[in-house]
């Protein structure tokens, strides 16, 4: 497999380094301009299995606001972010809602649950 | 009209005012009062469901939600006093607060010290002066959040972005979360204006297309936004003729930055940098009128929530610490005055909070000499504090009567403290 140069920006924190990654096929040979250790641990997710965070809202039945925000427990394959907002887009939680009250196990076989980030009483 | 005093008010409970009521609390100050317009603490937060927050303070990447909520359990945890759905319509630089909800009506805050943590607000269309018509469908980009994020709306559903800031980046990847097609993001800058993972995780991710060094030149539709046209700048900002391209959408979104609110600051004679639209400020965040603090997007608007934070904390430990001073310089005042057979006492006026630090002496000489036993009464509006027996008084013998700290309650809410002599049966 041929050796090659992808240039990303990390985005584990607020800096965004900008990351020159050497590698063959997912195989990461190096890496270039970052700045602390999660740089290095970015570019090799990214380059073999590039992760993202699913945050989206879900309706709240008798809750004090009509949704509640959701997230993912950990980062979750690119491929996974829209079948799981198709999936949580189904869901009607019912008030009172607790924080990190889990609103779906095991998202799309990814053993990820995506959680509440808040808890939401019930309507006055 | 409601009327309460305290040692702290904080305006707003979003990241500042929150570390500022818990920093104020922890500073030792007594009663930390937090006044939100909106119905919950937390402020903007609240609607920032995205993650990227609390790596600073935390070392931990949280949601908005999970940020504000653990200085909402803190303020709790310290005792700090929310009124929320309260809105404040005016401050004085004597640090009263007038304020109105729907609970207590009126309400009169008077403040040993102030916190102002109210924030920004987003640039509006009118700042621009974009030509076109006024149709339904122009929001800025933290209004559509709100609306999507809390209420449960979708503002339109095919969108035009103006500017690539924070708000615009992260409002283009929840709108297309949400089913919604982002057309093109536009900004009129040669580089994007918000945090470069922002857009690789916005922007980059979802394929928005994004157009630098161009500006929206008009807005189209007569009832709804039907299209914008964008054009592209010059080296000046100014739009080059003959450019333009009419993009189709039913939405333009505005993130074309922030201001700092500073209304109430004006009401109380807060003097305003002109670069920054915030308060000038002192390394303890006090302001140029003694007593009234600033902390975060109110002075100047931060990158990170988590320096907003800081600078709460330290608006709100300084408060404190002025309020707590205020309070033991200033306490009220009682009058101390000569009742039956006294001729007049030392000292004239007396600090009730002066007993939370030692006993005081009151001195005094009577008027008529009693040669029986007596009861040298101490009272507080009527009400007996202390008494002491004496063999006889006379004129020309001074008597000395010492408050212990353990009388501090039974003269505190009082407003004269007075001595006679009674003669014994």
């Amino acid at each position: 497999m041929a050796v090659e140069t992808t240039k990303l920006i990390c985005i584990t924190c607020p800096l965004g380094c900008e990351l020159k990654v050497t590698h063959e096929g997912k195989r990461v040979l190096e890496v270039e301009g970052h700045q602390c250790k999660r740089g290095v641990e970015y570019a090799q997710q990214e380059i073999s299995d590039p992760r993202r965070m699913i945050i989206t809202t879900v309706r709240v039945k008798g809750g004090f606001h009509a949704l509640v925000p959701v997230r993912s427990t950990e980062p979750v394959p690119k491929a996974k972010i829209f079948p799981i907002l198709r999936k949580l887009r189904e869901v009607e939680l019912k008030a009172p809602v607790e924080m990190h009250q889990v609103v779906l196990a095991n998202a799309e076989g990814t053993g990820i649950d995506v959680v509440t980030s808040r808890p939401l009483p019930a309507a006055n | 009209m409601l009327e309460k005093r305290c040692d702290v008010a904080v305006i707003g409970s979003g990241p500042a005012g929150l570390a500022a009521a818990i920093a104020a609390k922890e500073a030792g100050a007594q009663d930390v009062v937090i006044i939100e317009r909106d119905v919950e603490l937390g402020g903007i937060l609240l609607q920032c469901v995205h993650n990227g927050f609390g790596l600073e303070i935390f070392k931990e990447d949280l949601t908005g939600p999970e940020y504000a909520y653990r200085f909402i359990e803190r303020a709790k945890e310290v005792g700090v006093e929310a009124l929320v759905d309260t809105f404040v319509l005016d401050l004085t630089p004597l640090r009263e607060i007038y304020a109105i909800n729907k609970r207590d009506g009126m309400i009169k805050l008077d403040a040993r010290a102030v916190v102002l943590a109210m924030g920004c607000r987003e640039r509006p269309r009118g700042a621009l002066a974009i030509p076109g018509f006024r149709p339904a469908g122009v929001y800025t980009a933290g209004t559509a959040q709100r609306l999507v994020n809390i209420e449960g709306y979708m503002p339109g559903e095919r969108f035009v972005i103006l500017g690539s800031g924070d708000i615009g980046m992260i409002m283009a990847r929840r709108l297309t979360f949400e089913g919604a097609k982002v057309e093109r993001m536009i900004e009129i800058l040669p580089y994007v204006s918000g945090l470069r993972r922002n857009y690789v995780q916005c922007v980059l991710d979802y394929d928005i297309p994004l157009q630098l060094r161009h500006t929206v030149t008009f807005v189209k539709g007569h009832d709804r936004v039907e299209a914008v046209v964008s054009s592209e700048v010059d080296e000046n900002w100014q739009p080059i003729p003959g450019t333009e391209e009419t993009i189709p959408c039913d939405t333009l979104l505005l993130s074309v930055g922030l201001i700092p609110e500073n209304e109430l600051s004006k009401k109380a004679g807060v003097q305003l940098d002109p670069l920054t639209g915030g308060p000038y400020v002192d390394e303890t965040m006090q302001t140029n009128v003694p007593g009234i603090f600033a902390a975060g997007n109110v002075v100047h608007v931060y990158d990170l929530v988590d320096w907003v934070t800081q600078a709460g904390y330290l608006a709100g430990r300084h408060a404190g610490e002025y309020a707590i001073q205020r309070r033991k310089e200033s306490g009220r005042r009682l009058r101390v005055v000569a009742g039956d057979n006294v001729h007049h006492v030392v000292p004239h006026v007396f600090d009730p909070l002066s007993l939370e630090r030692e006993p005081q002496e009151l001195q005094f000489r009577v008027r008529h000499p009693v040669e029986a036993p007596v009861w040298i009464k101490v009272e507080a509006d009527g009400k007996l504090v202390k008494q002491k027996k004496e063999r006889y008084v006379r004129p020309s013998e001074m008597i000395m009567l010492k408050l212990s700290p353990e009388d501090y309650d039974k003269i505190a809410g009082a407003r004269e403290l007075s001595v006679r002599v009674e003669e014994k049966e």
